[in-house]
């Protein structure tokens, strides 16, 4: 095993109040200047011009504060986080948390993308364009697919969007009142069952099998002509890659169905294998995973969409083209049966500037780099997380796992009592985090890592060692863990039951001063 | 002051030391007595009480005398009251019966209580759902869902819920099999009703508890579903338990919850129904099955559902059969298949395989299903 070195991390803990208790009234952040009076009577009362029902009859209540007490409260509050780029962020499992290169930044808070608006005329934004339409040209590459779109907001986006053009595929075809269920995994990320619900689907989740692999005997029980399409993740959330993947895609092809990929996270696969050889007929990619654009609360998401050319019919407008003959790229608006617009716009343009240029500073050996090094990462973690005391990765024991592992403290639960609620919160005091699983737990006491290509071996090192410390803490004095975390901003909370009492939820100041006078005393 | 009530069966557990499966009856007893089995109840209890010290200053135990939880108490130094006696010179399960009924009528806050299944069942029968209860594993068959996994963890798991850490509760099934049939080698689980048990949220092993809005949720959305997806003029026939009463609830009828109940077209046919009534009702016309596993352990036939016979699902039709169960209950079973059992060897043939489990709305899962 590594000989990683653990921290002495400390939290800040500033005991910073919320914005609203820090108000004074009459405190300002700029003094606006008066208008001059010729300004004034040339423009006259401007308020008028609002319609009397939409003008505000009081002013808003917002918090009243200085520009540096703004600063300085947003700044103590970030230092009470784990944020980004500052700790070894192997915990987020299944959110693929490389590192972002700075550089890319640089790009899009330039004036020349910064200061763009959307309904800019196509002639006074060819540069944009171009870049749309490169990345493109790469996502085909890199899928085998044909067309994409940049529209979906994020994953779950696109898979709302694939159900979408699911429906209008079936629509043509005058089946859409029969073909009325799609297929999907447990181990598939759970937007695949619940986005194509929303468009009315009935979601099948096919269970693993006894070697915790995808049920190949579960898929052929689920098929019938009321399957509309398959929406999978592969590899699955525990890092496991199905191997009868072309299977799964020829039964459901058998029936009419459609196959739809969920490769949000294509971080152990990139430039390996890809979803036209797998046999899907649509796939999508979160460039703010996979291609380095920030995720989360980090920065704006996006999906990029791919279909085969049969389907690209569906597709939501506009595309972005290129007219060889005047050398000019264009809004395509031209798709015969478009399932019309399902975001303004043509995509959420910083992620793709990002991704197009993490792209092109990698070249095509470079991502199939990114892969192989991701997977190899996970591996050094996998087999040195496997040797600390009461931990486990059920499911596909034994078996090679790619980019991510889903992993148990079951056994540490059973012989100590320690929960992976414990040791979330006993890892924050080493200065780093992990992310449990979705609900529900298939996977006893689970948690999930998934390191990327971003951290170096030292990094690795360090986090085993954290989880290792954590382990024989466990073994030695529970409590210890049980009462965790001790350095950090705050302590345990031993009440959960806020949490299941929505009448107890205040989700505003204003909902808060309903609900209670002073710190949780309700009124 | 809060009030604990402490009921120990010091007999339990003593027939399975020796091979008997089950301690349930005076012979059975004397019996394993005879075989040399010792009990190991009393130190059990001691084990969970001591994860009650840190209230012993702020508590009284309600218990019975000496061997049924008097002599624990004293053994742990907390206060002590009595609140009965014993009838004969060796407790009961009647003793059990009578002590569990005058806790609740003195309002204790928590129950606490030594034994398996049996004791489980005496105790649901003399306060139901009405106080909350905690089972310390000391039996032989400890099939309910009472009991927190080791005699510490049903102390902490009290001690939570005493200091307001955990004010959730959930209904955990009690269970008992038949233990003469068990000892000629069958097993004939029966559910007798449900215990309200504190949320255990870590304490259980293995085990991820939803929380009871989820749950509750959960079993929500599956009704709402099955009443949807209901035909007219077909024969709903529904079985025991949470789920399928969340079922009875939306469609606004009266229903029981161990038992099986009919519907069609939204209207009661049938209410606990045996065997008998439900060949009867089923006649030649065309009739779905609803029915939900056993949590923890994923029988869908065969256990807690008996009326359920092969002849009744043979009539109705595998493709007839209807199975309803949260995420959450199912993830509790780890991977593990759905069981029947039905005492027809080739039935049980033709349920195995896969089955649809309706999970939520518009959300089924696909699951293995074997004997
Ligand atoms: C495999 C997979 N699919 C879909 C999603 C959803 O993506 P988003 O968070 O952008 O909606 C995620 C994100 O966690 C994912 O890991």
């Amino acid at each position: 095993m590594g000989d990683g070195k653990i921290r002495n991390f400390h939290q800040a803990r500033w005991e910073e109040p919320i914005i609203y208790e820090l108000s004074h009234p009459g405190e300002r952040g700029i003094l606006v200047p008066q208008a001059e009076a010729e300004v004034k009577s040339a423009a006259g009362n401007v308020l008028e011009t609002i319609p009397a029902a939409m003008r505000r009859s009081k002013p808003p209540n917002l918090p009243e504060m200085a520009q540096e007490r703004v600063l300085q409260h947003y700044l103590r509050l970030s230092q009470e986080t784990l944020g980004r780029d500052l700790n070894v962020d192997v915990g987020q499992g299944t959110c693929t948390m490389k590192y972002n290169p700075a550089v890319n930044e640089r790009f899009v808070t330039s004036t020349k993308i910064a200061d763009l608006h959307p309904l800019q005329d196509e002639s006074t934004v060819q540069g944009v364009l171009e870049i749309v339409y490169r990345l493109d040209l790469f996502m085909r590459e890199l899928s085998g697919l044909d067309r994409f779109s940049f529209q979906p907001g994020g994953g779950s986006h696109a898979i709302y969007t694939m159900a979408s053009m699911v429906q209008a595929y079936f629509e043509l075809r005058g089946e859409a009142n029969k073909r009325d269920e799609i297929i999907t995994t447990l181990f598939s990320h759970p937007s695949d069952a619940a986005a194509p619900r929303v468009k009315g689907y009935k979601a099948i989740i096919l269970y693993p099998d006894r070697n915790g692999f995808p049920d190949v005997e579960a898929l052929k029980a689920a098929v019938s002509d009321r399957t509309a399409a398959l929406f999978i993740t592969n590899p699955e959330d525990t890092g496991i890659f199905n191997p009868r993947i072309k299977a799964f895609t020829d039964i459901v092809h058998g029936v009419g169905g459609l196959c739809c990929y969920d490769q949000a996270n294509a971080n152990g696969i990139l430039g390996i294998t890809r979803a036209k050889e797998q046999g899907f007929d649509m796939t999508f990619f979160n460039l703010h995973k996979t291609f380095a654009s920030p995720h989360g609360s980090g920065g704006p998401a996006s999906g990029a969409l791919g279909v085969t050319e049969e389907l690209s019919k569906f597709l939501p407008v506009p595309l972005v083209g290129y007219d060889d003959r005047s050398s000019r790229y264009y809004l395509d608006y031209d798709v015969p049966h478009t399932i019309g617009k399902i975001k303004d716009f043509y995509g959420v343009i910083p992620a793709i500037v990002r991704a197009y240029a993490w792209i092109r500073s990698l070249g095509p050996e470079g991502l199939r780099e990114v892969a192989r090094v991701a997977v190899l990462n996970n591996n050094y973690l996998f087999r040195n997380a496997l040797k600390i005391r009461g931990l486990s990765a059920p499911f596909a024991e034994g078996k090679h796992r790619l980019e991510q592992v889903r992993y148990s403290w079951e056994r540490l639960t059973q012989d100590t009592g320690v929960s992976t609620t414990d040791v979330q919160r006993r890892i924050a005091d080493f200065g780093t985090h992990y992310w449990l699983c979705h609900e529900p737990w298939v996977v006893p006491e689970p948690f999930t890592l998934e390191p990327t290509e971003s951290y170096s071996k030292e990094e690795l090192d360090e986090y085993i060692a954290a989880l290792k410390q954590i382990s024989s803490e466990a073994y030695e004095s529970p409590d210890i863990v049980k009462r965790a975390p001790h350095n950090s901003t705050i302590g345990k909370m031993e009440d959960h039951s806020y949490f299941e009492a929505p009448e107890k939820w205040a989700l505003t100041w204003r909902g808060y001063h309903k609900k209670y006078k002073g710190y949780f005393e309700p009124r | 002051m809060c009030k604990i009530g402490l009921i120990v069966n010091p007999v339990a557990g003593l027939g399975g030391r020796v091979g008997l499966k089950g301690t349930d009856g005076r012979e059975v007893v004397e019996k394993a007595r005879k075989l040399g089995a010792k009990s190991e109840v009393p130190a059990r209890t001691v084990r969970a009480i001591w994860k009650l010290e840190h209230l012993r200053d702020q508590c009284v135990v309600l218990t019975y005398p000496k061997t049924m939880g008097e002599q624990e108490v004293a053994e742990c130094g907390f206060r002590v009251s009595l609140v009965g006696h014993l009838a004969g010179k060796e407790s009961t399960a009647g003793d059990t019966k009578a002590a569990a009924k005058e806790m609740l009528k003195r309002g204790v806050n928590i129950l606490v209580f030594s034994g398996g299944d049996g004791t489980a069942r005496d105790i649901y029968e003399s306060v139901g759902t009405e106080i909350v209860v905690v089972g310390i594993p000391a039996g032989v068959k400890m099939h309910s869902g009472v009991f927190a996994s080791t005699p510490e963890k049903a102390g902490e798991l009290a001690a939570r819920y005493l200091e307001g850490k955990e004010r959730g509760v959930v209904e955990a099934e009690v269970m008992d099999i038949d233990e003469d049939a068990f000892r000629e080698g069958e097993v004939q689980a029966r559910l007798y009703g449900y215990l309200t048990v504190p949320l255990d949220r870590q304490l259980v092993q293995g085990k991820k508890v939803a929380t009871p809005p989820s749950e509750h949720a959960a079993q929500q959305a599956i009704a709402a579903y099955v009443v949807d997806v209901m035909e007219s003029g077909v024969l709903y026939l529904v079985g025991p338990g949470t789920t399928t009463r969340a079922i009875m609830k939306e469609l606004g009828v009266p229903y029981t919850l161990l038992g099986v109940d009919a519907v069609r077209d939204g209207k009661l046919v049938g209410k606990d129904l045996a065997e008998r009534d439900l060949l009867k009702l089923l006649g030649s016309g065309p009739a779905k099955l609803v029915v939900s596993p056993i949590g923890g352990q994923g029988h869908i036939f065969g256990r807690g559902n008996q009326q359920l016979s092969p002849k009744v699902i043979r009539r109705v039709g595998r493709e007839n059969i209807i199975v309803v169960a949260t995420q959450g209950k199912l993830s509790s079973l780890h991977g593990k298949p759905l069981l029947v059992d039905t005492g027809d060897g080739a039935l049980d043939q033709a349920l195995s395989g896969y089955i649809r489990v309706m999970t939520g709305y518009r959300e089924e899962v696909i699951h293995r299903v074997e004997c």
